[in-house]
């Protein structure tokens, strides 16, 4: 009964990420962007193992935990970036294009 | 050898090669925290890579040897010659890059043996995507893969480029991760498992596939697409090749490319198999890849970058298996990401040479007159540009032909004919190396002076060199493992759909 309503909430939620993503500028917002994304991931797990069984619910863990090493590196990565260009804004990111 | 994964001792043994490359890579970790300063402790640290990537070699040898395989038992862990001949590729292109890494570390001063470790951790994720039958271990193997290879790509910490290419990588990669993850929970919620056999038996039984189902599929084919670099999500590929530390570039393109092309062979042909839907998206993907590679590969001057948008096309090429599919594709795609690896690697080996600090400079025109001063180099390099464009007697040729076999039997001769005409195009960017490197002069006489390889990275070359023209002339064996392996891949569904 309660199922579709949370799977249309996370499915909202992803979307947001997915927008955010595509939208925003600044490199940890998008990367939180992305996290959300991960988090409405893990809400459609948890609405469908309420009827399909233990299977969705263990998947939640590793993503929890390849979220968590996901963001320990990439926070890593955009300190270095920011030690270059004192920014983390993605406009600034010019170094790498075309030509 | 019939491995039982319920089985403790057996499922020990069906993981062999993956517990043998953790424990090497736990030792290394240790190793490297103790001795981390030194050149000494670098090249200590590349040794204890090549032995660990050595034993696991063999250990998949033996494992093959013995025939073994998970055969008629639903498991997490899928044991078959496709994975065999997989694990080969990804040790093997891991191997070369540590040759082809010892003097590039020394030279671009990055005096960190981390590099070994998690070269280690990447490659034993990549061998356990080819192992998962379960879309739980893809999509941590996938992750432990990833993880590994954003730090690596961002490895030249105080180059603004290499951080750039790290920071570009890592957000399209975790956004990527997301779309694959989301298809993973809609393809659980529409079949309530996550195994690809159960997949499959449940699917092939189905009389038309749910919305819901559908919807999953399309965004695992979306996760997968970034990864692979295909057409319409390639757009990180070329800026992070560019950025990143050339050997880990190497890496990146063959590696960390095979890898994710074996997952997808494995999730689409063992589980969706039954859906027709994809093999559409699959050919639109494969067309505008092939094409578009080609076409933006001829405008980079750069040599780094005109690689990096040839591995996007080449991505096309293995997409066209995809499509064919059956065991004809899928023994093509093993054959020709044996080529790929051995002339991609080659290619990216020689730049190192050529180029200093990251090789981003390096243009077609720097290579000018280069055979005149090092002729065995730009003979290497030659071999390598004519096998990427398939030319005839090189492994290139064998695989592109191989592909185009299994497209034309599975009717898609419209899609052989793409694949053709775009690998004439792509002549327009190979041959010109070719040409600056044997009938231009030197533009100055000490142009090629430092041009050098240390005598791993030279080692490393004449493998490449002699594989290339090696499975050119004589693929047999090489034809007759992949065909194994093809059919392993198919086997499974077959047998287990029908009780």
């Amino acid at each position: 009964m309660l199922l579709s309503p949370a799977l249309a909430i996370s499915a909202v939620l992803f979307t947001l990420g997915v927008a955010g993503v595509l939208l925003r500028r600044n490199a940890i917002v998008i990367f939180m962007c992305v996290e959300l994304m991960l988090n409405a991931v893990n809400l459609t797990f948890v609405a469908l193992a309420q009827s399909l069984g233990l299977g969705g619910q263990v998947f939640v863990f590793f993503v929890m935990a390849v979220a968590a090493a996901e963001a320990a590196v990439g926070l890593a990565i955009i300190l270095a970036v920011y030690r270059h260009k004192q920014s983390v804004s993605l406009q600034n990111m010019n170094l790498l294009k075309d030509g | 050898m019939n491995l039982n994964p319920a089985i403790p001792r057996d499922l020990l043994l069906s993981l062999l090669p993956e517990l043998v490359l953790t424990g090497w890579a736990l030792v290394l970790l240790l190793f490297v925290a103790w001795r981390h300063r030194t050149v000494r402790d670098l090249r200590i640290a590349g040794w204890l890579t090549l032995l660990a990537l050595v034993s696991t070699a063999i250990a998949i040898w033996w494992l093959w040897w013995n025939r073994a395989g998970v055969r008629g038992v639903v498991s997490m862990i899928a044991a078959d010659d496709f994975r065999w001949v997989a694990d080969w590729v990804f040790v093997g292109a891991a191997t070369l890059t540590v040759l082809i890494s010892f003097t590039y570390l020394e030279r671009e001063e990055l005096l960190a043996p981390e590099y070994h470790v998690l070269l280690l951790f990447g490659t034993l994720g990549m061998m356990l995507m080819a192992a998962g039958a379960d879309l739980i271990v893809i999509f941590l193997a996938l992750e432990l893969m990833s993880v590994a290879v954003y730090v690596l790509g961002g490895f030249d910490r105080r180059r603004a480029r290499s951080a750039e290419a790290a920071l570009k990588y890592f957000l399209l990669g975790a956004f990527a991760s997301g779309f694959l993850l989301y298809g993973i929970a809609l393809v659980y919620g529409a079949t309530g498992t996550t195994n690809l056999i159960l997949i499959g038996a449940q699917l092939s039984s189905a009389v038309r596939p749910s919305a819901m189902l559908l919807a999953g599929l399309a965004l695992l084919i979306v996760g997968f697409g970034f990864k692979i670099a295909a057409v319409p999500f390639h757009m990180w590929a070329p800026d992070v090749y560019d950025g990143a530390p050339t050997p880990i570039t190497a890496f990146m393109a063959t590696g960390v490319k095979a890898a994710a092309f074996a997952a997808l062979f494995r999730v689409m042909y063992q589980a969706f198999a039954a859906v027709p839907a994809w093999h559409e998206i699959m050919w639109w993907l494969a067309v505008i890849t092939m094409s578009g590679g080609n076409l933006f590969a001829l405008g980079q001057r750069s040599v780094k970058r005109m690689l990096a948008y040839s591995s996007v096309a080449h991505a096309g090429y293995v997409l066209v298996a995809v499509t064919a599919g059956g065991v004809a594709g899928t023994s093509a795609f093993l054959v020709y990401i044996v080529a790929y690896t051995l002339m991609s690697l080659g290619a990216f080996a020689v730049l190192i040479a050529k180029g200093r600090a990251g090789e981003s400079d390096v243009t077609i025109d720097d290579l000018s007159g280069l055979a005149a001063r090092r002729p065995w180099l730009a003979f290497a390099l030659a071999v390598c540009m004519l096998s990427l464009l398939g030319f005839p007697g090189t492994a290139g040729f064998i695989g592109k032909w191989y592909i185009l076999i299994a497209a034309t039997s599975a009717g898609q001769n419209t899609l052989a004919a793409i694949l053709v005409l775009t690998s004439v195009v792509s002549a327009g960017y190979y041959l010109p190396v070719i040409m600056a490197m044997y009938m231009k002069p030197e533009p100055i006489e000490a142009a090629h002076v430092d041009v050098r390889l240390d005598r791993w990275a030279r080692a490393a070359v004449a493998v490449v060199v002699v594989g290339l023209l090696l499975f050119g002339v004589w693929p047999n064996r090489l034809f007759d493992l992949a065909r194994s392996a093809g059919d392993s891949v198919h086997a499974v569904g077959t047998t287990t759909a029908a009780p």
